[in-house]
């Protein structure tokens, strides 16, 4: 399975590496390199690489690549989500992803790693069972450890490891009890030139952050479950009682997690926040170019919209924008051509807009295509496909939990073509 | 903040070690030296007493390790501390343990005895890390202590211990090949590991060891389905990927029936195939439309447990992790029939909003996936539209994708969103987005002319780019169907003024050569227009203006003659020798001098050749031979260790090789069996006396306790209840005694021609004289060669079974779904189950299997001479009344046709009748006895798919509607054998499931009685000598050696009558073959002592010498 893994930061430099059978050189990763330089984007670059003794898979996560070298036939999938599930890891343990975080840790970067494979085959993934093996650092413990000569290390095997519900530890204790749940949805969706919705879905997705003693069975049922359709699970949740009742029934893992995602397919009638009313334009003569974009509201549910936020990829002849915004401020980055429109709440009575002239480099021919719009927004108090968790139960323990569910809309990859 | 770096603010400049110095080359002078200042460094703290300076030094050596730098020297330092009680200076010294073993293997050796004695350790976790560590360590030497290792840690208590011994399999595999015999040992114990754990690593280990040994697989297979769900993700895959592979040994394919629908069926794949791809597909149909009509005559029935996988990993839909969502997927893909496959377009489709390089695989996959089933996924079209932000490679996968699904219906939308996607600021796509417009084109005549239109708006662009690639393009689409075009061609031929990009004016150039007849006019105006900027043209424009003006130069001569003269010869100047080559070649070709050859004459056919059009289709086409989801299928060539997908089995290898025993059960039943004959045993020496010729009391007891014995042990299936299943054997014996004496009476009144049966009655009415517990052990017996005969019997049997207490049945069906008796298997299996089998067939073979050769041994023959004799003038003077029933004394012998753990529940034996055929006389009756043991109803028993040797025939049976649970029914079917014991073999078919069974006649149940005069046998006689003669003298056995007992044993190898004799001394037998009707005359005439000649005339040879051989061994034994 999976043989080495090397991290690569976004210079080129291989600044980890970690053997799982016997010790492959670095000289592998020039295969890599030419594909990196011949993919002009970081994202460019194919994620499996055939070379002539080895496959590479690597993954691009926070602007690390994690390179894995395969000797034999493995689904490419399995060794992707696993660099995920390590990238995730890290999240988790250090609070980031970056080469500095991880250089910084590097032992336990490599305690991890080496719990997490074994012969190149995931040994133990859960979160729970791996901070009980290896602790995560924090100030008071590192302190701790150098006077007392204590260990990041757990002594004994997890429970979770042996039991039938891996992501659980067992014998956790809490004073306050609670439960806390976000749903949050995204909204994907195509905006063409004339307004109509080209196309749109939902993503959704319940964070859960648990923090209760003991066992705790939990059931959470909602008031119209027919949305979900088309769903994925925690592994701690029963699908049978999904199937049949439509109950979310199951024993959290102590923490945060991701309960379920969700996804309302381009089949279902989505609503769109707001419309926009654009026109960028350019003219052949006197290379300049003319923008005017407005935002105003179409269905948020009478709730408001927040954090509202246009972002323009222009086209590389685009010198300079000079424009003046009626509401929130405008940045243009002349390096990376990006326009980025900052507006904030969305006031529904005096609609923002941004206008003005763009001044564009000489002799370049116009560009033909108008650079799309991605539009960044959050509705909060709001599941714009009208989902709604009807009651949260919870079996196997005595004590009274404090629960609460929290419901955010936010644009995910919102486009309006122009 | 890690300990590591607060140690190092602590020690400040100390050391010259530090973070900042990554980056720096290790090789350099200054930094070499302090390498060597810091290792003494590290050694000293490693030597020091203190865990908390060890552990640093450790920390360090890992990090170093962790940046590439080599910290080999350091190995006596470090291994020292492999026993250390700091369990975190413990694991990073196997950490470094692991990475330089291999290097320093003899010092790496010291460190074996800790492992050693780590395995030993109460705590598992120490266990099993010290099996881990041992096992990582790659030293040659160590290769029988890790084997050791593995063996004795497969058997320890803690799962985890022996999941972390099957991790260990494949790397003792890889460091030793050699000893793959042993690890399969291992695995195959491990693999019947009943823990979630253990189940996802040894299926990885099977795997990587000895993916070949699928039969390793057969008994796990159920437990691997059903646990499925609880093992662990990585696990999942794993399991999945090895279960499709199996799947496709061990199953039919679900889809046999529909795939020629599929292929023909789907109306706009004739739209779609250009005409070459359909070529292509010939054959291939015609191999599909075989199979098709083969499988029309039988439905297809899924095996249950092929269903059971189905079902099994559906829910895994829903995971979180992509990976098994793939697994999921092309399981489904693979193994599912085509109305199920849709549930996991949307799973796929949802993976789309995952991290790009999920995106990247799955898109991959779903491509390949839209040319077989487009349908799946055309309702989520609009997933797959194209984002500016995406990835270049993820926009052309999309691409791809739309460009599959595009159909009449929806391809007008589709082309909107390429004009979209034309505009994109990204070149790569934009040339990817007019390939995918063009074959879009191909496919849907319908929008062909819209397509072409496009494209050639698109031949203003201002992209170079893009007006090459549509160029090509539409080059591609008229080559197809040029004469409807002249005007786009026309318009080509004006863009050469503007077109700059070599490629495209190359392009255009080589249309108007191509197609000049289209264009008479304005082909020749081109050439001059070339002719004037021949010079500043790029070398494959020249190349293609040369060529054009060889084309119209055979075509037209008269007017460009001179232009194609000036053209040959400027190109005989240029500067690129190729450009020379060709206009060289050219002129010899073209322009005829009297020292051209022969080939000049065939320029025209040389120029002028139809091209082929060329062929625009998916690269992912018939990318789905290789495993979906696999690294394979990712870059469409086969990966190191990738395992070929087999092809579905012509039909279905044995399916009872999945029946799992119960291991409690055979040791039970077997007990059970001793017990039993325990009790059957005084009263068989009791009735031994009375009952005469040991020998069949013998057997008798054995048919009875084997019949007894299968019953009981089908009760004590779980030994908690053996207590019940005693009580409820006994009332079984009650009623069947009962049973019995109704029996009785009624063969009484009926007093047929069952004369052996009711010899064996007599005798048992001795027997009951004196014991009269004795009888119900024989009544199954009985009851059996009764059913044969009379359907009375049976359906007193029948009502006996009904009033069986219901608890008793239900405990039966519930063994019975439990307990599996493996059919002789098809390929060896393990050593284990063959004993066990032997066991079982020791417990059932009375019951139901037949004695391996054909002939009949009756079990009853010698039970009561006398009143054979007696009944045998009976017989034959009731013959001569109907002859219909003639078949004179003897016992039917069944066999089993198919068995009930084979059947599921349903058992069916079969014999012989003897009676005419009715419907039609060339047919051999077959009376066939269904029984369902099973739980549930049986609904719809028919035959289907008879295959039969060319001649033969077979009269099915009406289809029985309902055989409920319990239940008997019996039917009769002709077959016509035509004279020969070639078997027939067809398919008995229920609602649910089919089984291949087959029915082999012995030579003797190919003839009928006919009943001769002495005068007309010897005149018959005397017609079939010489070649029709056989004869075999033969030593009588010696039971065998008066009258009766000859013709008991002749009748019963073969369905003859007896032939009235004025000699004592000869016997004589006469019938005829069922189809041919070709006499059958056989003549035992006896001797002194036992001796005897037994002869047979027979016009057809081949029965006569088999049969003489099935009545020798009859008589002899």
């Amino acid at each position: 399975m999976i043989h080495s893994l090397f991290l690569i930061n976004h210079l080129g430099d291989i600044f980890l590496e970690k053997h799982w059978k016997s010790v492959i050189s670095r000289s592998v990763c020039d295969y890599f390199f030419e594909a990196r330089e011949k993919a002009v984007d970081p994202e460019n670059v194919p994620p499996v690489l055939q070379t002539p003794h080895h496959y590479l898979i690597s993954i691009y996560r926070g602007k690390l690549f994690f390179l894995s070298v395969i000797q034999t036939e493995v689904p490419p999938l399995f060794v992707i989500e696993f660099l995920h599930r390590v990238a995730d890891t890290f999240q988790d343990y250090f609070g980031g992803c970056s080469e500095s975080v991880i250089s910084d840790n590097v032992v336990i970067v490599y305690e991890l790693l080496e719990e997490m494979l074994d012969n190149g085959f995931p040994l133990a993934t859960e979160s729970n069972v791996l901070k009980e093996m290896i602790r995560p650092p924090n100030i008071l413990r590192s302190v701790v450890n150098t006077l007392t000569g204590g260990s990041n290390v757990g002594e004994t095997l997890p429970q979770g490891q042996l039991s039938n519900i891996p992501w659980r530890r067992a014998g956790v204790k809490y004073t306050n009890n609670e439960a806390y749940f976000d749903v949050t949805e995204e909204i994907d969706a195509i905006v063409d030139k004339s307004g109509t919705t080209v196309s749109a879905e939902i993503q959704g997705v319940i964070e859960a952050c648990v923090k209760l003693s003991g066992m705790p069975d939990l059931t959470m049922s909602f008031m119209n479950p027919r949305l979900l359709d088309d769903v994925s699970f925690h592994p701690c949740v029963r699908f049978r009682r999904w199937e049949s009742e439509r109950i979310l029934s199951f024993i959290p893992p102590d923490g945060n997690f991701t309960l379920m995602t969700y996804h309302i397919s381009s089949q279902n009638l989505v609503a769109i926040p707001v419309y926009v009313k654009q026109s960028i334009s350019f003219f052949e003569a006197g290379s300049c170019g003319r923008l005017d974009i407005t935002i105003g509201p179409k269905q948020t549910m009478g709730k408001t919209v927040e954090d509202l936020k246009v972002t323009v990829h222009m086209p590389k002849a685009v010198l300079n924008a000079n424009l003046t915004a009626s509401q929130g401020n405008y940045t243009y980055d002349f390096t990376t051509k990006l326009l980025v429109w900052d507006i904030g709440k969305l006031n529904p009575q005096k609609l923002p807009n941004l206008r003005g002239s763009l001044s564009m480099q000489t002799g370049v021919p116009n560009p033909e295509e108008n650079p799309s719009l991605n539009i960044d927004l959050k509705i909060q108090q709001l599941a714009i496909s009208g989902l709604k968790v009807s009651r949260l139960d919870m079996y196997g323990e005595t004590y009274k939990p404090f629960k609460g569910v929290k419901y955010v809309t936010k644009a995910g990859k919102f486009q309006v073509r122009t | 903040m890690s300990a590591s770096s607060a140690f190092n603010d602590e020690k400040g400049g100390s050391s010259s070690v530090g973070e900042p110095e990554y980056g720096h080359d290790p090789a350099s002078g200054g930094i070499f030296s302090s390498d060597y200042k810091r290792h003494d460094d590290l050694k000293e703290m490693l030597d020091s007493n203190k865990d908390s300076l060890k552990l640093e030094a450790m920390k360090r050596i890992v990090a170093m390790i962790a940046r590439g730098k080599n910290a080999s020297d350091l190995f006596p330092a470090v291994v020292k501390n492999v026993a250390c009680k700091n369990i975190e200076v413990k694991k990073l010294v196997y950490v470094y343990l692991v990475r330089y073993a291999e290097e320093q293997q003899d010092l790496a050796l010291l460190s074996i005895s800790t492992f050693q004695r780590g395995l030993k350790d109460p705590n598992q976790l120490i266990r099993a890390s010290a099996l881990r560590v041992l096992s990582s360590i790659r030293v040659t030497i160590i290769v029988p202590i890790m084997m050791l290792a593995i063996k004795e840690a497969a058997s320890d208590m803690s799962p985890y211990v022996r999941k972390t011994a099957a991790h260990a399999i494949p790397k003792l595999y890889s460091l030793d090949p050699e000893q793959k015999d042993q690890l399969i040992e291992v695995i195959e114990k491990l693999l019947a590991d009943k823990t979630t754990l253990v189940a996802g690593s040894v299926v990885m280990a099977f795997e990587e060891v000895c993916p070949e040994r699928i039969d390793l697989i057969h008994k796990n297979y159920r437990k691997l389905c059903n646990l499925l769900i609880d093992v662990e993700e990585w696990g999942q895959v794993v399991i999945i990927n090895m279960l499709t592979r199996y799947a496709r040994t061990q199953f039919l394919n679900p889809n046999i029936n529909e795939s020629l629908l599929e292929e023909g069926g789907s109306g706009d794949k004739t739209f779609y195939g250009s005409d070459e791809d359909e070529d292509e597909d010939e054959e291939e149909k015609e191999k599909k439309a075989e199979a098709a009509a083969m499988a029309k005559r039988k439905p297809y029935v899924m095996d249950p447990d092929h269903r059971l996988l189905l079902r099994n990993t559906k829910p895994l839909l829903q995971s979180r992790n992509a990976a098994v969502v793939m697994a999921v997927a092309q399981l489904y893909f693979h193994l599912a029939p085509k109305a199920e496959v849709g549930v996991i377009a949307k799973a796929l489709v949802r993976l789309l909003r995952s991290h790009s390089e999920v995106q990247y695989v799955v898109l991959q996959n779903v491509a390949t996936m839209s040319i077989k089933r487009r349908g799946m996924f055309e309702p989520y079209l609009k997933s797959f539209y194209i984002r500016s932000t995406d990835p270049t490679q993820i926009k052309v996968l999309k691409l791809e994708v739309l460009t599959n699904l595009a159909n009449e219906t929806n391809i007008s939308t589709i082309l909107r969103e390429f004009q979209t996607y034309i505009k994109s600021m990204d070149k790569d796509f934009v040339a990817a987005t007019i390939q995918a417009i063009g074959r879009c084109a191909t496919n849907i005549s319908e929008v062909r002319d819209t397509c072409l239109n496009g494209l050639v708006q698109l031949l203003s662009n201002r992209d170079e780019l893009v007006v090459a690639e549509s160029v090509v393009v539409i080059k591609k689409l008229l080559q197809m169907q040029p004469e409807k075009h002249s005007d786009i061609i026309k318009h080509m031929a004006k863009l050469t003024d503007n077109i700059q990009v070599p490629m495209a004016r190359a392009s255009i150039l080589w249309l108007i050569g191509e197609y000049c007849e289209h264009v008479p006019k304005i082909a020749p105006d081109v050439l001059r227009k070339m002719a004037k900027s021949f010079t500043n043209e790029e070398d494959i424009v020249k190349l293609q203006i040369i060529n054009l003006a060889a084309k119209l130069y055979l075509t037209n001569s008269k007017q460009t003659k001179l232009l194609t003269q000036y053209v040959l010869n400027l190109a005989k100047y240029d500067q690129n020798y190729d450009i020379r080559d060709r206009a060289r070649f050219i002129r010899q070709l073209i322009v005829p001098t009297e020292k051209s050859g022969a080939l000049s004459k065939y320029a025209k056919k040389l120029f002028l050749a139809l091209k082929p059009a060329p062929i625009l289709e998916s690269p992912f086409k018939d990318r789905d031979h290789f495993q979906l989801g696999s690294l394979s299928h990712l870059l469409n060539a086969k990966a190191g260790g990738y395992q070929e997908l087999p092809d579905w089995p012509e039909a279905a290898p044995d399916p009872s090789v999945r029946n799992v025993e119960v291991p409690e059960w055979t040791k039970c039943s077997s007990r059970e069996k001793r017990k039993e004959k325990k009790v059957e045993k005084p009263f068989y020496t009791d009735s031994e006396g009375e009952s005469g010729p040991t020998e069949s009391a013998d057997s008798e007891s054995d048919s009875a306790s084997g019949s007894e014995s299968s019953s009981g042990s089908e009760e004590s299936g779980s030994g908690s209840e053996s207590e019940e299943s005693k009580e409820a054997s006994e009332s079984e014996e009650e009623e069947e005694e009962e049973e019995e004496e109704q029996k009785k009476k009624k063969k009484k009144d009926l007093k047929k021609p069952v004369q052996e049966s009711e010899s064996e009655q007599s005798s048992e009415e001795e027997e009951r004289k004196h014991q009269r517990k004795s009888k119900p052990r024989k009544s199954e017996s009985e009851s059996e060669s009764d059913e044969d005969e009379e359907s009375e019997s049976e359906s007193s049997q029948s009502e006996s079974e009904d009033s069986e207490s219901e608890a008793e049945v239900k405990k039966k069906k519930k063994v019975q779904t439990r307990t599996a008796e493996p059919k002789p298997p098809p390929k060896p299996l393990k050593k284990e189950s063959k004993k066990e089998k032997k066991e079982m067939s020791l417990l059932d073979l009375d019951d139901f299997e037949p004695a391996p050769s054909p002939q009949v041994t009756p079990v009853n023959t010698f039970l009561s001479n006398s009143l054979v004799t007696d009944l045998e003038g009976l017989s034959l003077s009731d013959s001569v009344l109907s002859p219909a029933t003639i078949a004179p004394s003897s016992t039917l012998k069944s066999y089993e046709l198919l068995h009930r753990i084979t059947g599921e529940g349903l058992s069916v034996e079969y014999c012989f009748s003897r009676q005419p055929f009715s419907p039609d006389a060339n047919m051999v009756a077959v009376q066939m006895q269904f029984t369902n043991n099973a739980s549930s109803d049986t609904k719809n028993l028919h035959i289907e798919d008879v295959k039969l040797q060319s001649g033969m025939r077979v009269k099915e049976f009406p289809e029985i509607e309902l055989l409920p649970a319990g239940e008997t029914a019996t039917a009769v079917m002709g077959i016509d054998f035509c004279d020969s014991t070639q078997a027939a073999n067809f398919q008995l078919c229920t609602h649910t499931r089919k089984f291949f069974v087959s029915i082999q006649p012995p030579v003797g149940e190919l003839m009928r009685p006919v009943f001769l005069t002495e005068n007309e046998f010897k005149k018959e006689q005397g017609q079939l000598m010489g070649m029709n003669e056989i004869t075999e003298k033969l030593t009588l056995d010696v039971k065998c050696r008066n009258e009766h007992a000859i013709v008991q044993r002749v009748t019963t190898a073969a369905n003859l009558s007896r032939v009235p004799c004025g000699s004592d001394k000869e016997c004589r037998f006469a019938g005829r073959t069922v189809t041919s009707g070709s006499l059958v005359l056989v003549t035992v005439a006896t001797k002194e002592e036992g001796a005897a000649q037994l002869t047979v005339n027979c016009e057809k040879m081949v029965i006569g010498t088999m049969l003489v051989k099935d009545i020798l061994q009859a008589l002899t034994q």
